[in-house]
């Protein structure tokens, strides 16, 4: 099981009520496959963490887990061992900001 | 029993006002959408419980959601806006090509006639469509791929279409602006597109009187007189008896003609309402006096409503967006402030009391006339 935590914002578009969310995804974990999952559950989350056509993340979205900040791996690399076996979240953020 | 319903969109999450027909008390629901801009919220005149709302944010992007109940409860819908075939460029600020994107919706206007269908104004300008109640959403691309599309130049607050207005008569007419392009008409359904800005004056642009690069700020109809336009212009208030074909100034005795909304009374077409602004670089009212300005002659000759008003130290703005009237027998009259006020008169701008002060910075102000 993949442990998922959004902001706030995005929890309660998605109606979601507890902290984290968890999902089942096939074979190796990784960004694209775990945003996939998450998309096909919640299709309303479609478009607010990556693009719907290009699958970019959107600017002002992060993915940490394991106290490292993956933004910026491939979608398709692996996630850490210690996300895919459910041992440490992985936290999608959106981008701290004043104001 | 008759009442209204406002439908106010701040920075912050939109909100939800109700009274009877006498408009003296009233019930605030909200924030709906908490935290998150909506820039319009807007019902559909062939069903008043069928509303639309744009929301969005720049960290989660653009979603649109729909009420059946009228504003009780909402559902996300389809959020893909996607220009049709390759976008191309459009010129930005420093005048160099620049990609079209998407960035969010301005405006959402439901068919007068079928709940299902709802038109978007959206930046980078573009006019989209649904016809199953937002769920999927098309562009209508012969506005975009008009001709003079690559020299379009985005205004200060981006390169919206932000006024989407439907001929009441011919349902295959309707009309849109773009800030900084000025308005253009259809009169197929939205299949082909032409500019209708000829009689605009814009001192901002290198050729004051192009057929396009105008920055419209809002357009106004009656239903009634539909070849009968009002427009707000960046500065100057225009008027159109030719559907557009051609325009004269009718700002006449006002303090100042720059400003950003514009209506018509429910009842009057030729009673007008803009709320002018000091300037383009000093978007606060002139004086710091917040004053409404009623022209009962089809512009030229206006008058100033003051009554309930702050007439000292008031330096909000009233955006595009953010004025509505209702259609009661005695016209009301709304408008809201980036200061988080809304104002309304139930006596057509004769007096004024605010029916909440203390809101995120209001974006827009729609009115739904029930009952």
């Amino acid at each position: 099981m993949i442990r998922i935590m959004l902001p706030a914002h995005l929890r309660t578009l998605a109606r979601i009520d507890a902290g984290e969310v968890t999902l089942h995804v096939e074979g190796q974990a990784t960004q694209r496959l775990v945003l996939d999952a998450l998309e096909a559950r919640y299709p309303m989350l479609r478009g607010t963490i990556r693009d719907q056509v290009t699958h970019q993340r959107r600017a002002f979205v992060r993915f940490f887990a394991c106290e490292q900040d993956l933004s910026f791996e491939p979608p398709d690399a692996a996630l850490p061992d210690a996300v895919a076996l459910g041992v440490e979240p992985l936290l999608v953020v959106g981008a701290m900001a004043g104001g | 029993m008759s009442g209204v319903r406002v439908l106010v969109g701040t920075r912050k999450g939109a909100f939800v006002l109700t009274a009877d027909g006498k408009r003296e008390r009233w019930e605030v629901s909200g924030p709906h959408f908490g935290g998150w801009e909506i820039y319009h919220v807007n019902g559909s005149p062939a069903d008043p419980d069928r509303l639309y709302a744009s929301q969005s944010s720049g960290w989660f992007g653009q979603l649109i959601q729909r009420s059946d109940d009228g504003g009780r409860t909402w559902k996300p819908m389809g959020n893909e806006f996607s220009y049709e075939g390759v976008p191309g460029t459009h010129q930005w600020y420093d005048g160099t090509p620049h990609p079209w994107e998407f960035a969010r919706v301005w405006h959402l206007e439901p068919s007068p006639s079928d709940p299902d269908t709802v038109y978007a104004g959206v930046e980078d300008a573009a006019l989209f469509r649904s016809v199953d109640g937002g769920q999927e959403w098309q562009e209508l691309s012969g506005l975009r791929c008009h001709g003079s599309g690559p020299s379009w130049q985005p205004g200060a607050g981006g390169m919206c279409l932000h006024t989407i207005v439907l001929d009441p008569n011919e349902s295959a007419r309707m009309f849109v602006a773009i800030s900084a392009a000025g308005v253009f008409r259809t009169d197929d359904g939205g299949k082909m597109w032409r500019p209708v800005n000829r009689g605009l004056r814009s001192e901002q642009i290198p050729d004051s009187t192009a057929e396009v690069g105008h920055c419209v700020h809002r357009l106004a109809m009656h239903r009634s007189r539909p070849e009968v336009l009002f427009m707000q212009k960046h500065w100057d208030v225009m008027r159109s008896d030719d559907a557009g074909e051609s325009w004269a100034e009718v700002s006449g005795d006002l303090p100042t003609d720059f400003g950003f909304a514009i209506d018509v009374h429910a009842h009057e077409p030729d009673t007008v309402y803009v709320v002018p602004i000091k300037s383009d670089s000093e978007h606060y009212p002139l004086e710091g006096k917040l004053r409404v300005y009623r022209s009962r002659t089809g512009g030229g000759e206006w008058e100033a409503l003051t009554n309930g008003l702050p007439q000292g130290d008031c330096y909000v703005n009233v955006l595009r967006d953010a004025m509505a009237v209702d259609s009661l027998e005695e016209c009301g009259v709304y408008f809201g402030t980036t200061g988080g006020q809304v104002y309304a008169s139930a006596d057509a701008g004769d007096s004024w009391a605010p029916i909440v002060r203390d809101l995120p910075a209001v974006l827009s102000v729609e009115v739904q006339t029930l009952g």
